[in-house]
């Protein structure tokens, strides 16, 4: 039963759990300064399992294993190291934090959610996928809370607990209605029961759109985005930055897989409503974004329309469009944790977070300035930055599957993302502080946010320019959808 | 396998400003150096293809070089590289833009002139390298992907430069609007190019961006009907096409003169040459459609733009929409669709981009002294500047098509093309050339001839060495063509051919 596959299989989130593990070991006997030490042996130690699951735990012809619990296929796996990668990012981010870096819990609430995560990429089983959602969330909701003195980091993760709860309460609703027409848990089995004619289409939408409920929350989509300007405001900068990342990839990885899997019956039904919660979504992210002066706030409308461009290659419902989803999230990733470590390396040394508050960073440090660039044409969907690259693949993707008019809705919306993102890059590069003495202010970055955001800059220059191996991967993985 | 001088060329630009950018700030100088050197380096490349192309009277596409990039089903997207005798002058136009753009940006030490780049040269010349790397990238393109990805990179550099070095007046809103303009005009062709790739697979099978493997896709009428516009119109949106022009002469007036050069010299050729090389080369039937509203917008745009010029007082806006309505020339002779007029269109991008590179040049040089470009303000600047005032007065006649100058070796067969189509058409745009003179001689009239308003006197100061080589190449280049046409005609010729192919195929 319990196989060289089945220990593979599993590889890298044994390896979290001994690096979590560690970190609980250690912390207590470090002391006060050396506490942020903690986040080296995470990142280093996230890296190392990276490289040990790459060696060992690479996934051959899709297998099921754990008694059908866990899909063992490439899809999960580079999702996998995405999530790994972005947790190690901000294990890195998270060292200099004034209140979160040097306490222990942290970095393990991280590497919990991460394996979290990790599960919800490969489940293969309601069951299975629930739990892994659960496990995902409910260190979030701590991390997102963190500070405790803060009101607003209370209040994040109390409203994040609070929809949370909700949300994956109906999804298990709907899951529990699957379960009772079909007569099983596993995706695979669910498929082959639920055909054309077994349940009318109104039933169908029923149940679909229970589970988009729980689904759109962790993903952030409008209706269910209520959560995510509040959260990523209030919560440590770095934990917004791994919820608006990592989280969400884990979210349209379970979308790509529940829907693809177990629903291909049901295409017209699920594709009609995600096609209508992306134009949505995109529409209101980005209107809502404009007038946003707070950057977290910003960034998490930002978000919100991000999601909804990736949907499109996702209501594409085609091997392509998988893999469009998957490399617009490996993008996303890269560009989004470049964006808030950024945030977080400016607030941490001048303590503000509006947009006009960036006034002269070019020149208080002109490699901050070059980065912000990167990440904001990134996000604009700027060549040669990973996020162009991206955008064209899911608008590709639309247009093959003759979504055309949902890509005319991106189009305009790309638009109008152009105009708020470059708005902050007015700041960064052409006002001044008012006493233009910006030498006299420079922000300093540490060495851990250096290395973090240098990678990361890399990681968004490479995902725009030598984008074949990388969707190459993405495309492996999506053919195991099919 | 040869030298492949086409991705030497565009990525040369790139390199270049990665390592400017590399350089620490405070080393104006260092910059400055290996920024002419990259620019140098590119001219001489470019000039040695155009002279390979010239003396081995080539046809077709030349010096083609294609690597596989990406090539996962259904996404096939190579580097494919190669020039032919449309895109082989722009892309040397491109090299002698650059290099006279770094001359011009070169910078002083003098407080009373603030010629050039003063404030972080090591930003302006990375993301201006960035720039013509994108411009490069687009001209030698055969891929339609990596033409489109080039075509962005040539669009957000723009904003930065107008917005950080501009004009402090207008440079944010002319920023926005420009980048907002050429975005959406971009995505709008974006749409119809993913359409182009998915219908080709449709119809043929084929799973590629290739242009070359595209012009045989066999697209339907009515899809080319659809299609046309949106490709077409998003890509001229660039080339200033009227009623999209509104962008244009505010970037103008708001950039830097380097920049400004670039704008007008090369980047509008961008989109007059990208609407047809993926327009009217790939959508032949579509161009047949809709030509009579190209030719249009096109007439409207060469009569009004010169009018508008005419009553500018700002010698920036002046220019600017004399691009406008030179432009509008160039689009004009796309929409005849016959030899003459593309031939015209083809010569006329090159000439125009030589011509108001030289008068933004100049313009820059004046307004870095005398610290205004209003007319009414200005005068007598010939008795301080004479070769700044030779070189705008050579300009001037190319601009008003005056034989033995390139303007003329381009309009003449524009006119004639649109004769042959629509006569009305070339009558009334031939009104642009009487306006054009009036406005143009008016200008050097009072500007340089004049005499010296009191409060100019004695803080004019003569161009620097650095600007004098500039004026020379530009002035010289368009004195050869004008004079030697044969180097320039019978290469843009062959590129006719091959286009007037696929148009009588339709």
């Amino acid at each position: 039963m319990f196989t060289s596959m089945t220990f593979a299989s599993i590889l890298p989130e044994i390896l979290i759990l001994t690096i979590g593990l560690l970190v609980l070991i250690f912390e207590p006997f470090w002391k006060e300064d050396q506490k942020r030490n903690a986040g080296w042996l995470t990142a280093g130690g996230l890296l190392i399992a990276m490289l040990l699951s790459m060696l060992f735990g690479r996934p051959g012809e899709p297998t099921e294993v754990l008694g059908g619990m866990i899909r063992f296929d490439w899809f999960g796996f580079f999702l996998k190291m995405l999530f790994m990668f972005a947790a190690a990012a901000t294990a890195l981010l998270l060292m200099d934090h004034e209140q979160v870096g040097k306490r222990g819990e942290a970095y393990v609430m991280l590497l919990a959610a991460l394996i979290g995560m990790n599960l919800m990429a490969s489940s293969a089983d309601l069951v299975m996928l629930y739990l892994s959602i659960e496990t995902a969330s409910i260190p979030m909701y701590i991390l997102a809370g963190f500070l405790v003195g803060d009101e607003r980091s209370t209040e994040a993760g109390f409203k994040y607990f609070l929809y949370g709860t909700l949300a994956s309460t109906v999804m298990l609703y709907g899951f529990s209605l699957v379960f009772g027409f079909s007569g099983s848990t596993n995706l695979y089995e669910i498929a082959s029961a639920l055909t054309a004619g077994s349940i009318s289409p109104l039933l169908a939408f029923g149940v679909v759109s229970l589970i988009v409920v729980g689904l759109g929350f962790k993903v952030s989509i409008v209706p269910f985005h209520f959560w995510a300007p509040d959260v990523y405001q209030g919560a440590p900068t770095p934990v917004a930055g791994y919820l608006s990342t990592a989280s969400k990839a884990a979210g349209f990885a379970v979308i790509l897989r529940l829907f693809f899997i177990a629903f291909p019956e049901f295409t017209s039904t699920w594709t009609m409503i995600l096609a209508v919660l992306a134009a949505i979504s995109m529409t209101v992210g980005n209107l809502l974004a404009l007038p946003q002066t707070n950057i977290k706030r910003l960034l998490a409308y930002s978000s919100i329309s991000h999601a909804g461009y990736a949907l499109i290659g996702a209501v594409a419902f085609s091997q392509f469009g998988a893999a469009s989803v998957v490399f617009y999230m490996a993008a996303y990733i890269a560009t989004n944790l470049l964006a808030f470590g950024l945030v977080m390396a400016f607030s941490r040394i001048t303590g503000l977070e509006e947009v006009t508050d960036y006034a002269g960073l070019s020149r208080r440090n002109p490699l901050m300035g070059l980065m912000m660039l990167a990440a904001f044409l990134s996000l604009a969907g700027m060549p040669p930055f990973g996020g162009f690259v991206a955008k064209v693949f899911v608008f590709a993707a639309g247009v093959q599957a003759n979504y055309t008019w949902l890509v005319i809705v991106g189009i305009i919306n790309s638009i109008i993302g152009v105009y708020y993102y470059l708005n902050v890059l007015k700041y960064v590069y052409l006002y001044r502080l008012p006493g233009e003495d910006e030498e006299n202010h420079p922000i300093p970055l540490t060495q851990s946010y250096t290395i973090a955001l240098v990678v990361l800059v890399i990681g968004v220059i490479l995902l725009g320019t030598v984008f074949g191996p990388f969707f190459n991967w993405s495309d492996a993985g999506a053919l195991n959808l099919f | 396998m040869n030298f492949p001088i086409l991705s030497v060329i565009t990525f040369l630009p790139f390199v270049a400003g990665v390592l400017i950018l590399l350089m620490p700030a405070n080393r104006k100088n260092e910059i400055r150096a290996v920024a002419l050197a990259a620019a140098v380096m590119d001219l001489l490349l470019t000039g040695w293809v155009y002279a390979q192309y010239l003396v081995n009277d080539l046809q077709g596409y030349q010096f083609i070089e294609k690597y596989t990039w990406l090539s996962i089903p259904p996404i096939n997207i190579d580097l494919h590289f190669g020039v032919d005798g449309m895109s082989a002058p722009l892309v040397l136009l491109t090299g002698v833009v650059m290099f006279t753009g770094v001359l011009i940006s070169w910078g002083n030490d003098d407080p009373h002139v603030m010629a050039g780049i003063q404030d972080r040269p090591r930003e302006f010349f990375a993301f201006l390298f960035l720039l013509a790397g994108g411009v490069l990238g687009v001209f030698v393109s055969l891929d339609l992907f990596m033409l489109f990805f080039f075509y962005e990179i040539a669009v957000f550099p723009m904003y930065l430069l107008i917005a950080i070095w501009g004009w402090v007046k207008t440079r944010e809103y002319a920023a926005m609007k420009l980048t907002l303009y050429l975005f959406v005009g971009s995505v709008v062709a974006l749409v119809g190019v993913l359409a182009m790739y998915w219908t080709q697979y449709q119809n043929t099978g084929i799973l590629s961006f290739n242009m070359l493997e595209m012009e045989n896709a066999g697209f339907s009428t009515a899809f080319q009907n659809l299609w046309f516009l949106p490709v077409f119109l998003g890509f001229a949106v660039l080339g200033g096409i009227w009623p999209f022009h509104n962008w244009s002469p505010d970037g103008h007036v708001a950039a830097p003169t380097a920049v400004s050069m670039f704008h007008a010299g090369v980047l509008m050729k961008l989109g007059a040459f990208a609407a047809l090389r993926v327009g009217v080369m790939l959508l032949p039937e579509g161009a047949h459609t809709w030509s009579w509203l190209i030719m249009t917008f096109a007439g409207v745009a060469v009569v009004y733009g010169a009018f508008i010029a005419f009553v500018q007082t700002d010698m920036k806006y002046m220019i600017g929409f004399s691009s406008v309505s030179h432009m509008g020339l160039v689009v004009l002779g796309i929409s005849t669709l016959n030899e003459t007029g593309i031939l015209g269109a083809g010569v006329q991008m090159v000439s125009h981009g030589i011509m108001t590179a030289l008068f933004f040049a100049v313009t820059g040089m004046i307004y870095d002294r005398a610290h205004t470009r209003m007319i009414p303000e200005l005068g007598g600047i010939a008795k301080v500047m004479p070769f700044a005032t030779i070189g705008f007065i050579i300009g001037g006649l190319v601009s008003m098509g005056m034989p033995g100058f390139s303007g003329f070796v381009a309009e003449f067969p524009i006119f004639m093309g649109v004769w042959r189509e629509q006569w009305l058409v070339a009558v009334i745009a031939s009104i642009s050339i009487v306006i054009t003179a009036a406005y143009i001689m008016m200008n050097i009239r009072k500007v340089f001839f004049s005499p010296m308003p009191e409060k100019l006197e004695g803080h004019i100061s003569d161009v620097t060495v650095l600007d004098k080589v500039a004026i020379t190449t530009l002035s010289l280049l368009m004195i050869v063509i004008g004079m030697f046409p044969a180097v320039i005609v019978p290469m843009v010729e062959t590129g006719v051919k091959y286009i007037m192919n696929l148009l009588g195929g339709a």
